[in-house]
């Protein structure tokens, strides 16, 4: 096994020991661990180790490690007394526009946007309850006093109560039922998107851009046929239902490593990147070698270089005052593409005129 | 998906006369509808009215995807280099930074990379690319081989270029003179000093372009 192999499952292998800990303390021993639910555990810790070991391997690629390691030394240097104010500022504000609004995403397309913002807010919700119950981190209690009233006990200790007819009752008990119908609603959207568009269907695969849709579709229609069956057909067909909803969801569970999924945990890394260019921004500037620009950062110009020598590329020029092809400027790399054909064509005209 | 076929696309710059219907025509590719991929370059503006078009040359070991540290840039079976994955790119700009031909945008309002895919929703379907279909020169040729080898005598298609101790294979090949000065790679930071020429090139080539060059 290799070292970057080994390392990774090490991490996994910590990080879902971790979970399952978590699990048995949250749920008193499994005391409070409804044994239904066990494929559905199975199936989290399963993901767990994956997405663990997939995140751990990532970051080892030499430029995700370079971002990984300069992500964090930035962030300290950010979080100095002197700036520290405006950077948490910052950063709550990138939280809030990027992750919670994706406010790019807007920018790219409106129907894009809300399609994704469904689709996220859906799953989003629909994971923070399901998981703490499942793991039996959080249950509802009626008070011994009161028949009328449930109390949530987090990981075995009473919080706040409320009326279980009331609008928060409804609004609690169904919450699994609005974050399915908002993910329908997103993901009709984007299949319709993929459907109707020329560029998107030269593009697309079935495993990478459809499968993801389709398993969130059939988790999303199996669950409200759930509740469907057990509200107004008087549970027909509900054990079916039931093995058919936990095989969509536990197969959705172990592919969440592999597929589209994953950028839900990749992207954080955008975080290290914005505060890496905004240090860069503030930092010294790099001026391409041939016509004198500031391009980039001096700090990613250098990085670069690194990265670029450990993944075994030569962009050397030991005869030149260049040294690295990485100080030329993006633009004067076109430039010279055409340069150096009209030297080829000029060594032949040369030739043909008798200068050599 | 992909149907196999024997067209290839060539680059001839030196036949560029900087009219900029490429770049037209590229914003209305389906697969980055709006905006142009392609680049179109003075070489130096004041002196001389040479330009240059570049497209993405789609390299066998893609320096873009390599430094990409989301894993966002793929190339396909049939060796396109893909624009950045939407959900994966990072807006990291590693890759317009490191790519050696200077092909990848960073488009800061989406948080996306994009570049120049060969118009895949094309060729994949058996047309030209864009920018290929409106060159009124020559410099931009989607084609078979045999084709362009006929119609330009004095030039012959290379796909490596020199990059101080780096030689990178593409699947876009340039046109480069033919016979015993034939070059086995273009040597692009040999023209580190090299300046505009003007059109005396341009005029030179263009002067034994076959009259009858209609592209089908
Ligand atoms: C539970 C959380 C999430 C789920 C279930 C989810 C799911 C999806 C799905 C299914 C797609 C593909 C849509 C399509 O087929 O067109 C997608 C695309 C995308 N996701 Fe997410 N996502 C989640 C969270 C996030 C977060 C937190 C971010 C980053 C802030 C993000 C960024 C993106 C981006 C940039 C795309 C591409 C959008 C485009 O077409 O331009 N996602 N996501």
């Amino acid at each position: 096994m290799s070292k970057e192999k080994l390392k990774a499952n090490i991490w996994a292998f910590v990080v879902t020991a971790i979970l399952a800990r978590l699990i048995t303390l949250g749920s008193g021993n499994l005391d409070r661990f409804d044994a239904a639910l066990v494929g559905y555990t199975f199936a989290t810790l399963f993901a767990a180790f994956g997405i663990t070991r997939r995140y751990a391997l990532w970051l080892q690629r030499p430029p995700t490690a370079m971002y990984w390691t300069r992500g964090w030394k930035v962030f300290f240097l950010l979080l100095h007394p002197r700036h520290i104010v405006s950077n948490l500022f910052r950063f709550f504000q990138r939280l809030f526009v990027h992750y919670a609004f994706n406010d790019f995403i807007w920018r790219r397309g409106r129907m894009r946007w809300l399609a994704h913002w469904y689709i996220m807010w859906g799953c989003v919700i629909a994971g923070g309850i399901t998981f703490p119950l499942v793991f039996g981190w959080v249950h509802f209690a009626s008070e011994p006093d009161n028949l009328e009233w449930y109390r949530v006990r987090l990981f075995g200790y009473p919080t706040v109560a409320f009326p279980i007819r009331s609008l928060v009752g409804f609004l609690t008990f169904h919450g699994l039922v609005w974050s399915s119908i908002l993910v329908i609603i997103g993901v009709l959207l984007a299949l319709r998107r993929r459907l109707h568009d020329h560029g998107a269907a030269a593009l697309q695969e079935f495993g990478e851009d459809i499968l993801p849709l389709f398993l969130l579709f059939a988790i999303s229609v199996t669950g409200l046929m759930l509740t469907a069956s057990y509200t107004w057909m008087k549970g027909y067909g509900y054990d079916f239902l039931a093995i058919l909803h936990a095989l969509t969801v536990i197969f959705t569970l172990l592919w969440l490593p592999f597929g589209k999924f994953f950028h839900i945990f990749q992207r954080s890394a955008t975080v290290g990147v914005a505060f890496y260019q905004d240090v860069g921004k503030q930092g010294e500037q790099a001026k391409c070698r041939r016509c004198g620009e500031e391009f980039a950062s001096r700090m990613h110009v250098e990085d670069l270089i690194t990265v670029e020598q450990q993944l075994g590329y030569h962009y050397e020029m030991p005869d030149s005052p260049v040294e690295h092809y990485q100080w030329i400027c993006p633009r004067c790399r076109r430039v010279l593409l055409g340069l150096a054909q009209g030297q080829l064509w000029s060594g032949v005209r040369d030739q043909e005129s008798g200068i050599s | 998906m992909y149907l196999p076929n024997q067209n290839e696309f060539f680059i001839d710059p030196a036949r560029c006369i900087g009219c900029e219907a490429c770049v037209q025509a590229c914003s209305e590719c389906d697969t980055h509808k709006g905006h142009a991929m392609i680049h179109l370059e003075h070489v130096d503006r004041g002196q001389s009215t040479q330009t240059v078009p570049v497209v993405c040359m789609h390299c066998e070991s893609p320096t873009c995807a390599e430094v990409c540290p989301a894993d966002a840039i793929k190339k396909t079976d049939d060796g396109v280099v893909q624009s950045a994955r939407k959900p994966r790119c990072v807006a990291c700009n590693n890759c317009v930074l490191a790519c050696p031909f200077g092909v990848p945008k960073m488009i800061t309002d989406f948080e996306l990379m994009m570049k120049c895919d060969l118009c895949y929703d094309r060729t994949s379907a058996g047309k030209k690319p864009m920018c290929a279909s409106v060159c009124p020169s020559g410099a931009l040729y989607f084609g078979p081989r045999a084709q362009i080898e006929q119609l330009r005598p004095r030039s012959t298609p290379v796909n490596k270029f020199q990059f101080g101790r780096q030689t990178v294979a593409t699947k876009v090949h340039m046109m480069a003179p033919k016979g015993p000065a034939k070059a086995q790679y273009v040597d692009v930071t040999d023209a580190m000093n090299e300046t505009g020429r003007g059109q005396r090139i341009s005029l030179d080539i263009l002067s034994t372009m076959y009259v009858s060059e209609e592209q089908p």
